[in-house]
């Protein structure tokens, strides 16, 4: 499974797709697709460019946790530096 | 320090006006991130992992009280209250908002700073000895061919667009503490057997996935001539470096294929067509630039300080932090302060606004306003009064900025890592936390004597790996972490690339490893004997097995 | 192709002018590039300095950014400039980004073939900076020079 992430450009926060098409900050809202339908999400993402930069997709399990060869990378984005546990999406309650 | 005239005020004011437009037309859509990121990255603005982070200029490492203060007031405004000090002596933000940084750039120009040619493939950062015009070693100060070499590289209309990054390093000093020889240039201030003083020049020198120990083009470049050699060594790589793979793309590359001398060759035959031209300077220039680095006016002193001795005498961690943090200063009667931002279990390099505004501070009161950045992110107050040591390092140690492990094992150099980076394929931050943990007892430590650790989340060896006595290289192996440890490595006057040693170790693994290594060498090392001078010594066939002794 | 060309500090469209291109190759091979017409296409890769003096006989030397990144142009054209004194047109082929005509114009391009809609734009981007650092192949002042030139006045 595949969810869409890019880094929301006036911030740089990272962001996900949504199943409404719109950015979310949060992985567990984020859409999940099938791999050919993920493709196709990514290809469409042009004319909302003002909003991200640098969309791409990572593999996620059903849950929507991130999976894979990536997945401490994008843990990472989710969650915020490992050794500041204080910033980060971590760091923001729930 | 150098101040800036109205000519360069009017430079940086032109560049921040420009990048606010560039942002402006990111915003509004009319350029692409394609388009932008280019633009964004000439001028030191990344995308990391969690948001962007913008990397400012520090020239040669230098600072005075008025901007480091500023420094901390960006950390505070715009980011989340700290900064990272880098092993180019510059400083990062990790978590500005774009919208945020014309802003900060604005910021930076009102203490004449600024982000140009942070990052791209251009002329970045001149980087140099942070002792420079306080230590008694040095054949002149660097740092006025520093300002001259900065000058000359920004907005350089024909080297912006390189085949790749490119880095200059300046020491006039026989012990190099700013390594010189793992820089695409190298420039060492010596003195010939006339008794002239000019530059050895080093070029093609570099770490990343081609780690190399910069070769000497030319023995003697008599200092008048520097900026039109270094043109020439430019143009000669902007023609010929490799373009069609960015791994191959380093100077050193380029000299390595063409061997040293074909390419000296190239260079000497091009500098000959534009030696003495208008890229030289005059000597009013030269010398208008060297005034601003006139020594301070020092204090006639004796060599001696009671009070130093007396303190030393009765607070023993005092003592150990002068014998550890402090290196002797040209000037009787003085002393050049290290200030560790390695505190036990802390993120090499980081340092809070309130810990950039107290070393301002004390610089304002005690160093003459002025701050040094060191490669192996840590501060540095170059001219401190031995009378006053007591009380700069009672406010240092309120401030936890007193730990007294400069060149020890606990100062170690990480890049960093996954956990900030995009590049990276592993954490290096939390190997340097435990290493540093394992490691706390200041008597261990110090006993141990230098030991330089430089750990790299990838092979892009951020943290200088191959340069480390040890040298850990962090590997993805399937989506998990291992670390493979290189022995040996130097990035001094002796500089010398580390021994690959054997396969890659667990994050569980590799401190109790490194500990194993650390052990072995004080069993075996004669007296006054660094770890280096030992694995030299003995080769890498024991410390091999002593690193692998459990496995 | 639609031009910008610099005239007396500023970017205008021009109408094509119809001008035979000749190949390094070809040129080496033997053609005579025709006074005030030909032009020379000079490859990316090609030494400029080999082409020597003899390059004057061209109208304009065409020199190629196959993509924004590639640099190698702006040694090329300083090389004609400053070592052979090329006085023809230089004109820019390829990737062009408006933040990079400033340093061709101080590396001696003359011309530059793109969108010309947007010459106010691109105008612009030489207002850019008010000082440069450094000599080139055109006629700014160094700073340097310019401090010198104020001190001797300041005495």
């Amino acid at each position: 499974m595949k969810a869409v992430t890019a880094n929301r450009l006036a911030d740089g926060r990272v962001v996900y797709l949504a199943p409404d098409g719109a950015w979310t900050e949060r992985l567990v809202n984020a859409a999940i697709f099938e791999n050919i339908e993920a493709e196709n999400a990514l290809a469409s993402l042009g004319a909302s460019a003002i909003e991200f930069a640098d969309a791409y997709l990572i593999e996620v399990h059903t849950d929507g946790y991130p999976s894979g060869r990536e997945a401490l990378r994008e843990t990472i984005r989710n969650s915020g530096p490992t050794i500041r546990t204080d910033l980060g999406k971590q760091a923001e309650n729930g | 320090m150098y101040r800036y005239d109205e000519f360069d005020a009017a430079i940086v004011y032109d560049r921040v006006k420009q990048f606010r437009g560039q942002v402006e037309r990111r915003l509004s859509g009319e350029l692409s991130e394609d388009e932008f990121k280019p633009l964004r990255l000439m001028n030191g603005l990344y995308l990391q992992l969690h948001a962007y982070m913008l990397r400012v200029a520090i020239p040669y490492g230098t600072l005075s009280s008025k901007q480091l203060r500023k420094l901390a007031h960006i950390a505070r405004k715009y980011d989340k209250g700290y900064a990272h000090f880098t092993t180019r002596q510059n400083v990062q933000y990790n978590w500005p908002a774009l919208v945020d940084v014309p802003d900060i750039l604005d910021g930076l120009s009102t203490v004449e700073m600024h982000a140009i040619q942070t990052s791209g493939n251009c002329i970045r950062n001149v980087t140099s000895d942070q002792y420079a015009g306080a230590t008694a070693e040095e054949i002149e100060d660097p740092r006025p061919w520093c300002e001259i070499i900065r000058q000359w590289s920004t907005l350089h209309p024909e080297f912006s667009f390189l085949p790749r990054k490119f880095k200059i390093a300046v020491t006039a000093s026989d012990h190099d503490r700013a390594a010189v020889r793992v820089h695409d240039i190298g420039l060492r201030l010596h003195k010939s057997l006339t008794g002239e003083v000019g530059f050895e020049v080093i070029v093609g020198g570099g770490l990343g996935r081609t780690p190399i120990i910069g070769p000497t083009i030319r023995e003697f470049l008599p200092k008048k001539h520097l900026l039109s050699y270094l043109e020439a060594i430019l143009r000669v790589y902007n023609l010929y470096g490799r373009r069609d793979n960015k791994y191959k793309a380093r100077i050193k590359i380029l000299v390595n294929a063409e061997g040293v001398d074909r390419f000296r060759e190239q260079v000497e035959q091009e500098w000959a067509l534009i030696k003495g031209s208008d890229l030289d300077l005059p000597v009013c220039e030269i010398d208008r630039i060297r005034v601003y680095f006139s020594p301070p006016v020092f204090e006639r002193l004796p060599h001696e300080s009671a009070s130093l001795k007396e303190s030393i005498q009765s607070d023993d961690g005092f003592a150990r932090w002068v014998r550890v943090n402090t290196a002797a200063h040209k000037q009787p009667g003085y002393a050049i302060v290290n200030i560790s931002l390695k505190p036990i279990g802390g993120v090499p390099g980081d340092a809070t606004d309130a810990q950039m505004e107290a070393a301002a501070d004390l610089a304002e009161r005690y160093s003459f306003d002025e701050i040094r950045v060191t490669h192996e992110q840590n501060l540095c107050l170059p001219h401190v009064k031995k009378d006053n040591l007591f009380a700069v390092w009672t406010t240092l140690k309120q401030h936890d900025l007193a730990t007294a492990n400069i060149g020890l094992v606990s100062d170690i150099i990480a890049c960093p890592g996954l956990d900030y980076c995009t590049l990276a394929n592993t954490r290096s931050i939390p190997i340097a936390q435990r290493i540093s943990e394992r490691f706390a007892d200041f008597d261990v430590q110090e006993n141990l004597g230098e030991i330089k650790v430089k750990i790299s989340g990838c092979i892009n060896a951020c943290g200088h790996h191959h340069v480390g006595h040890i040298g850990i290289l962090g590997v993805d192996k399937k989506g998990e972490e291992f670390y493979q440890v290189t022995l040996g490595g130097s990035a001094a006057e002796d500089a010398c690339l580390g021994d690959i040693v054997g396969r890659g170790l667990s994050s569980g693994e590799v401190v109790d490893a490194v500990e194993r290594l650390v052990d072995f060498y004080r069993g075996e090392r004669n007296d006054g004997e660094r770890f280096l001078d030992a694995y030299r010594r003995l080769g890498p066939g024991p410390f091999k097995e002593a690193l692998y002794a459990n496995a | 192709m639609p031009m910008l060309e610099l005239v007396e500090g500023k970017l205008i469209r021009v109408d094509t002018t119809p001008c035979e291109e000749i190949s390094l190759v070809v040129w080496r091979g033997g053609a005579q590039p025709e006074a005030g017409v030909s032009a020379l296409v000079l490859p990316n890769d090609a030494p400029a300095e080999d082409v020597g003096h003899e390059v004057n006989a061209f109208a304009a030397v065409v020199l190629e950014f196959p993509t924004f990144k590639d640099g190698r142009a702006y040694s090329q054209a300083r090389i004609l400039r400053e070592r052979f004194g090329y006085g023809g047109k230089i004109r820019a082929r390829g990737e062009i980004l408006r933040d990079q005509i400033a340093f061709m114009v101080r590396c001696g391009f003359d011309a530059f073939e793109m969108e010309t809609s947007k010459s106010g734009f691109y105008n612009q981007a030489l207002l850019d900076f008010s000082h440069v650092y450094q000599p080139a192949a055109d006629a700014a002042l160094p700073v340097w020079r310019q401090r010198a030139q104020r001190a001797v006045a300041a005495e």
